[in-house]
């Protein structure tokens, strides 16, 4: 499967490349669900591939959409490896080793939007260079949306409009990204017409 | 709610409402001096920025930050929204400074251009700032945070009308990096806090492709200190609501539906925004004022020029901005009512009301 190719709709949609080895004093890659193949895609790019996987933490978890390869990501050998259940439950983890990444660290993030978003969001706020962070989109196309009314964040919306699972409005999905937040913006559909919501369409898979 | 000033209305300042009962509406002045913002028959975005310098005595230009009639209920109905939802004033960590800036930047010019309402008196940082419409009397240490009861945007920005963001400048763009935001035409400061130029205006439909951000954004970051700029923007809004924000949509976007040909004069408002961008001195930030001005359909047709000018721009707006900007749906109901103010007769070039 090759990365995702978007429609060039959207002005803030963060912008995904093919990830592309580059030399580091460390290597940490964050992926989840089919990103396991970006990963190795990476991986048979690399000149020195067990020098690399030397200096290596891989943090994955499986795809929202259930894709599990964590077999495949434990045998590319890395010096340290990490499956969680859940992006929630990766996060702690992946706190501790961005903080504690030095410059020279490359950061390389593979799979989901939000699995992306939440990594960088983590990245963002320890001050390291963007320079250092790569992203390939793989897998679902799922979006992180955050209710403007109630704050709430609805993981993994399949469709538009859908019903934020805070406070029950009817969104749609507003073409806003938000780094910070690594979320979408959802707003009430039917506002101006109290009960006018039209179906909802499958629009992320 | 308690407010934490005493207003002084004395007999300038009115007694009104943004909300509920909605007893907001211009004095027979306040209306000749409105910012009509359409200088010829049509609109388009453009990079429309010209320098920020008093001109024309009594118009909005005057002053560094206009005051008018409405500051001190406008006061009120700030402390009131923030009251409900605090996300609406956020300032990241490092943009303290920025907010000092700002301070400064207001007393200095409140203070030496409207003396009769604002005073600011300076021993090295001891300062004593004197605040008549609102009753405010307070003695701080500039740059000394623990001597404001809020952060030093928060406390100046709770007294000036109109919202203000704080841009820092790195990477070669602007970020919005604070914000004090109650008076938006429906865009969110919580979401919008930390991003970039491009970013925030990412959902602005055409000027991208005209290239009008790019150019808007090269033109800003060569903002000279004491060189301030200003532009206007105009939406529209049902009733004299100034707090238009997306988080509270579900409950103003239903008087979206409630015009008809003989309410819409009173209901339906022209709101202009008074932008204007200063550069800051110690943090090198980026001072973006936002003053909303709201003019009832039927106060602004007084004016003939202005009346036939509006039906001929709200007749021909490109559609993508009559959605954006919110009034799709009323647009034929607008242009209904406005074409009993348009004679075909043509209008004179610029702003201003004929003599
Ligand atoms: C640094 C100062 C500025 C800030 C903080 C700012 C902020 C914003 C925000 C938050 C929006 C609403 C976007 C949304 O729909 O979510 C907006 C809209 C817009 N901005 Fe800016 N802006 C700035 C400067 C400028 C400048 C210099 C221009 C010059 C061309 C400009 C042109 C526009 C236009 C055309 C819109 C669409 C407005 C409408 O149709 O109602 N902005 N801006």
């Amino acid at each position: 499967m090759s990365k995702t190719n978007f429609p060039p709709s959207i002005k803030t949609r963060p912008v995904y490349a093919e990830l592309e080895p580059r030399p580091g004093t460390a290597h940490v890659i964050i992926a989840d669900g089919e990103g396991a193949e970006a990963v190795a895609h990476l991986l048979a790019k690399v000149p020195d591939r067990a020098l690399m996987l030397a200096r290596t933490h891989i943090l994955y978890t499986p795809g929202p959409n259930g894709t599990d390869q964590w077999a495949a990501v434990l045998a590319f050998g890395a010096a340290q490896a990490y499956c969680a259940p859940t992006i929630p439950a990766m996060l702690p983890r992946m706190a501790k080793v961005v903080a504690e990444a030095h410059m020279g660290t490359q950061f390389y993030l593979a799979g989901t939007e939000g699995l992306i978003g939440q990594a960088e969001r983590e990245i963002m706020m320890t001050g390291l260079p963007f320079a250092a962070i790569q992203k390939e989109h793989r897998g679902s196309t799922v979006r992180r949306v955050q209710c403007v009314h109630c704050k709430g964040i609805t993981e993994n919306v399949a469709t538009d409009p859908f019903k934020c699972s805070h406070c029950g409005l009817n969104l749609f999905v507003r073409d806003h990204y938000s780094r910070r937040i690594a979320a979408f913006q959802g707003v009430n559909i039917d506002a101006e017409d109290p009960g006018l919501v039209p179906a909802a369409v499958e629009k992320f898979k | 709610m308690s407010l934490d000033f005493k207003p002084a209305r004395g007999d300038f300042f009115k007694d009104e409402t943004f909300r509920d009962d909605f007893t907001f509406k211009n004095s027979p002045a306040a209306i000749r001096r409105f910012p009509f913002p359409f200088d010829r028959d049509e609109y388009m975005y453009s990079v429309n920025m010209e320098p920020h310098v008093s001109t024309r005595p009594g118009s909005v230009f005057e002053h560094t930050f206009d005051v008018d009639e409405h500051y001190v209920a406008e006061m009120i109905d700030r402390a009131k929204v923030l009251a409900e939802d605090p996300l609406r004033c956020q300032s990241l960590p490092h943009m303290t400074l920025a907010g000092w800036d700002l301070l400064e930047l207001i007393m200095e010019s409140n203070a030496r251009e409207y003396p009769q309402w604002f005073s600011l008196t300076k021993n090295g940082n001891q300062w004593h700032w004197i605040n008549r419409p609102l009753g405010i009397d307070q003695k701080f240490t500039f740059l000394d945070e623990s001597t404001l009861p809020y952060g030093p945007m928060e406390y100046i920005t709770r007294q000036t009308q109109g919202d203000f963001s704080l841009q820092d400048e790195r990477d070669g763009s602007l970020w919005m990096d604070a914000g004090m935001i109650t008076t938006q035409a429906d865009w969110s400061l919580d979401f919008d806090v930390g991003m970039n130029f491009m970013e925030w205006h990412a959902p602005v439909p055409l000027a991208h492709e005209k290239m009008v951000f790019d150019r808007a954004l090269k033109f800003l970051l060569k903002l000279q200190q004491g060189s301030p700029v200003r532009r206007f923007n105009w939406t529209m809004t049902v009733n004299p609501l100034l707090d238009t924000a997306p988080e509270t949509y579900p409950k103003w976007g239903p008087t979206k539906t409630s015009l008809t040909q003989e309410n819409l004069g009173h209901k339906q408002h022209l709101r202009v925004e008074l932008q204007a961008l200063f550069r800051l001195p110690r943090s090198n930030a980026i001072a973006f004022s936002i003053r909303a001005y709201l003019g009832k359909f039927e106060e602004l047709v007084t004016v003939p020029k202005w009346g036939r000018r509006l039906h001929r721009v709200i007749r021909d707006i490109h559609p993508d901005i009559a959605a954006y900007k919110g009034f799709w749906r009323n647009q034929p109901a607008m242009v209904e009512w406005l074409a009993k103010y348009d004679d075909g007769a043509p209008t004179s070039p610029g702003v201003w009301p004929d003599a």
